[in-house]
């Protein structure tokens, strides 16, 4: 039988999909028990249970000298950030997007525009948004808007030009105005899809949020992350990270997850495309 | 037992005779005689007399430069006493001050916009790199006028923004250390309300070794020690040749003659080895240091688990420990400088 053809059973399935979780953390705890030989004060590769005492302190005791559970304000202040950001980019992809994509007018217009300004890379304008929005939320959500918005707006627009021809016609003979079209024809199969482009941009949404809170903040979870990094509290930083790479998995989840529910089409239609 | 047993063994197994040595520093005021001494081969000079090497490398960070440092990748660093207990020697990287190279004398400043008093800052947002010496000195200033830091609120804010977040309307206060502070000065509505030239001899800049490797190699110690003042004389003379060394040095931090000079104003330099030797024994040192150590406990700065102050032991120049003696981590000495002094190295 050809290798392409074997398929894992269901059990063996999730032990591979375990596989890699075990191989890294299994080469972790060799190199932290090595380095804890050598010196038991090391903060390069923490052990097991100074990561659970990092989080014991910063997830369910109150610090000392604010009284605030710092990981619940760093992850309440980085999600408002990361939310009001991707709901004003998800609005300007959904509009310029189809606007674009539909209106040759739009397109003429603002095609090529786009198409630049998606090649600007945002952090190397994070000085100019500092000094023109100041230090404060606005700044941060703008970063990550920049960053994420121009791909949402091109993938929609490309999207929407995928459509096929025929439907559009297929509208207008049976009497559809322009307007018509858009919120019959081409919202409802544009929508899953943007879902899609926004799963793909939650990575880069984060490292925007990140890097900007990395530069002046009072709290969120990159704010965190740089502010111990001044004494290399590994313990802190990983326990940062494995959360926030739980917080955006959870998301891609949720989003997939909409996408199944709201428009169960879509998923049938890839899955027999 | 068993991770003592762990320990000592990692111990000896450093404890290997080296040939080649690395220092890592970066940019300011105080350790610009470095890249100097390394440029003009006068480490090299050192180096060969002792026949090992010394490899200078400059870092960008300065915070990178003492994480490399604590994760082995150097065996000497330039840094702040403060620094030195809460990153490497916090770490269990039992660090030796081999050469107390200055203490600033005004080079950190707490500086507001449009108020002309210290105590005007009560309420207001401050922008300053958190647990950094600016920190402190706020920390410092805030007691000499009986506030504590619940007075106001410490916005973090990294050291290469600084000068643009001031030129920023909702900013109205920092604290920062030179060359921002000559920038920001220089802005009008600036005014500076408290500097380090008040708490004279506690932020202090050094050169550190790994203590383990010190005692092995003696030599690198007393390499460093003699390249230093070496370049010391020279830089401090009235002559041409101390002239164009600190024009170089200007240079070499961002800025020219002039400006280094008034940098090296609000810098108590220790030119002379006797000096810095008289410093590192003073009983000065103790007093600061325990300043420090409850600056960073208070901050949550010493670690995992430090239930006081003491947790970190720092042994003084005259042999004294403050704090667990069973953990000394921290060293002061005045060896390596009262050799240069006597002219031994």
């Amino acid at each position: 039988m050809r290798l392409i053809n074997r398929r894992p059973n269901a059990g063996a399935g999730r032990i591979l999909a375990l596989l890699p979780f075990i191989v890294v953390l299994g080469a972790y705890l060799v190199g932290s028990a090595a380095r804890l030989a050598e010196n038991p004060n090391d903060k390069l590769l923490p052990s097991l249970s100074s990561l659970g005492a990092a989080l014991q302190r910063m997830a369910f005791s109150t610090d000392p000298r604010t009284g605030d559970i710092l990981m619940l304000v760093d992850t309440e202040a980085s999600l408002y950030r990361l939310a009001a950001a991707l709901a004003i980019a998800v609005a300007i992809g959904l509009v310029l997007g189809i606007a674009i994509g539909l209106l040759p007018y739009f397109r003429a217009g603002l095609g090529a525009f786009v198409a630049v300004v998606s090649m600007v890379p945002p952090l190397a304008l994070l000085p100019i948004l500092f000094i023109t929005m100041g230090l404060g939320e606005a700044s941060k959500i703008a970063l990550i808007v920049i960053g994420v918005a121009p791909c949402l707006v091109r993938d929609v627009a490309l999207r929407v030009g995928d459509l096929p021809p025929q439907q559009m016609i297929k509208a207008q003979t049976l009497g559809a105005s322009t307007w018509q079209i858009v919120l019959r024809v081409v919202l409802p199969q544009t929508l899953p899809r943007l879902i899609d482009s926004l799963r793909l941009q939650i990575g880069p949404a984060w490292l925007f949020l990140i890097a900007a809170e990395a530069i002046a903040s009072e709290s969120g979870l990159g704010y965190r992350i740089f502010l111990v990094r001044r004494y290399l509290a590994m313990d802190v930083i990983l326990t940062y990270v494995i959360w926030i790479t739980l917080l955006a998995f959870l998301m891609d989840r949720g989003l997939a997850l909409l996408q199944r529910r709201a428009f169960p089409w879509f998923a049938a239609a890839r899955a027999t495309g | 037992m068993a991770t003592a047993l762990a320990f000592s063994f990692a111990g000896s197994a450093d404890a290997a005779p080296k040939k080649d040595f690395k220092l890592a520093w970066s940019i300011y005021v105080g350790w610009m005689p470095w890249q100097w001494a390394a440029e003009q081969r006068i480490v090299k000079k050192w180096a060969d007399k002792y026949g090992i090497s010394i490899d200078v490398v400059q870092v960008n960070d300065y915070v990178e430069s003492i994480n490399q440092y604590t994760a082995g990748g150097f065996d000497a660093v330039t840094l702040t006493n403060m620094d030195g207990l809460s990153i490497p020697a916090a770490g269990g990287i039992d660090t030796t001050a081999l050469l107390v190279g200055d203490f600033s004398n005004g080079n950190d400043a707490v500086i507001l916009k449009d108020k002309t008093a210290l105590a005007d800052i009560k309420g207001q947002k401050v922008n300053l790199v958190e647990f950094s010496v600016s920190h402190y000195l706020l920390a410092r200033a805030l007691a000499s006028i009986g506030l504590t830091e619940r007075d106001l609120s410490v916005v973090s804010t990294s050291d290469a923004d600084m000068v643009a977040a001031w030129a920023t309307p909702e900013v109205t206060a920092v604290v920062t250390w030179n060359p921002l502070v000559a920038e920001i000065i220089a802005t009008p509505g600036a005014n500076k309300v408290f500097d380090s030239s008040q708490i004279p001899g506690e932020i202090i800049d050094l050169t550190a070794v790994n203590t383990e490797t010190l005692k092995d190699n003696p030599a690198f110690g007393k390499a460093l020690a003699g390249a230093w003042y070496e370049t010391m004389a020279i830089m401090s003379s009235d002559t041409p040749e101390g002239k164009a060394a600190r024009e170089a040095m200007g240079k070499a931090s961002g800025t020219d003659l002039a400006g280094y000079e008034a940098q090296l104003k609000a810098t108590r330099m220790f030119f002379k080895p006797d000096e810095a030797a008289a410093f590192a024994k003073s009983p000065e040192i103790g007093a600061t240091m325990d300043h420090v150590r409850s600056f960073l406990f208070d901050h949550g700065l010493l670690g995992n688990g430090a239930d006081s102050a003491d947790v970190v032991g720092i042994e003084l120049a005259d042999g004294k420990v403050l704090g667990d003696t069973g953990n000394v981590k921290f060293r002061f000495t005045d060896a390596y400088m009262a050799d240069a002094a006597a002219g031994k190295l």
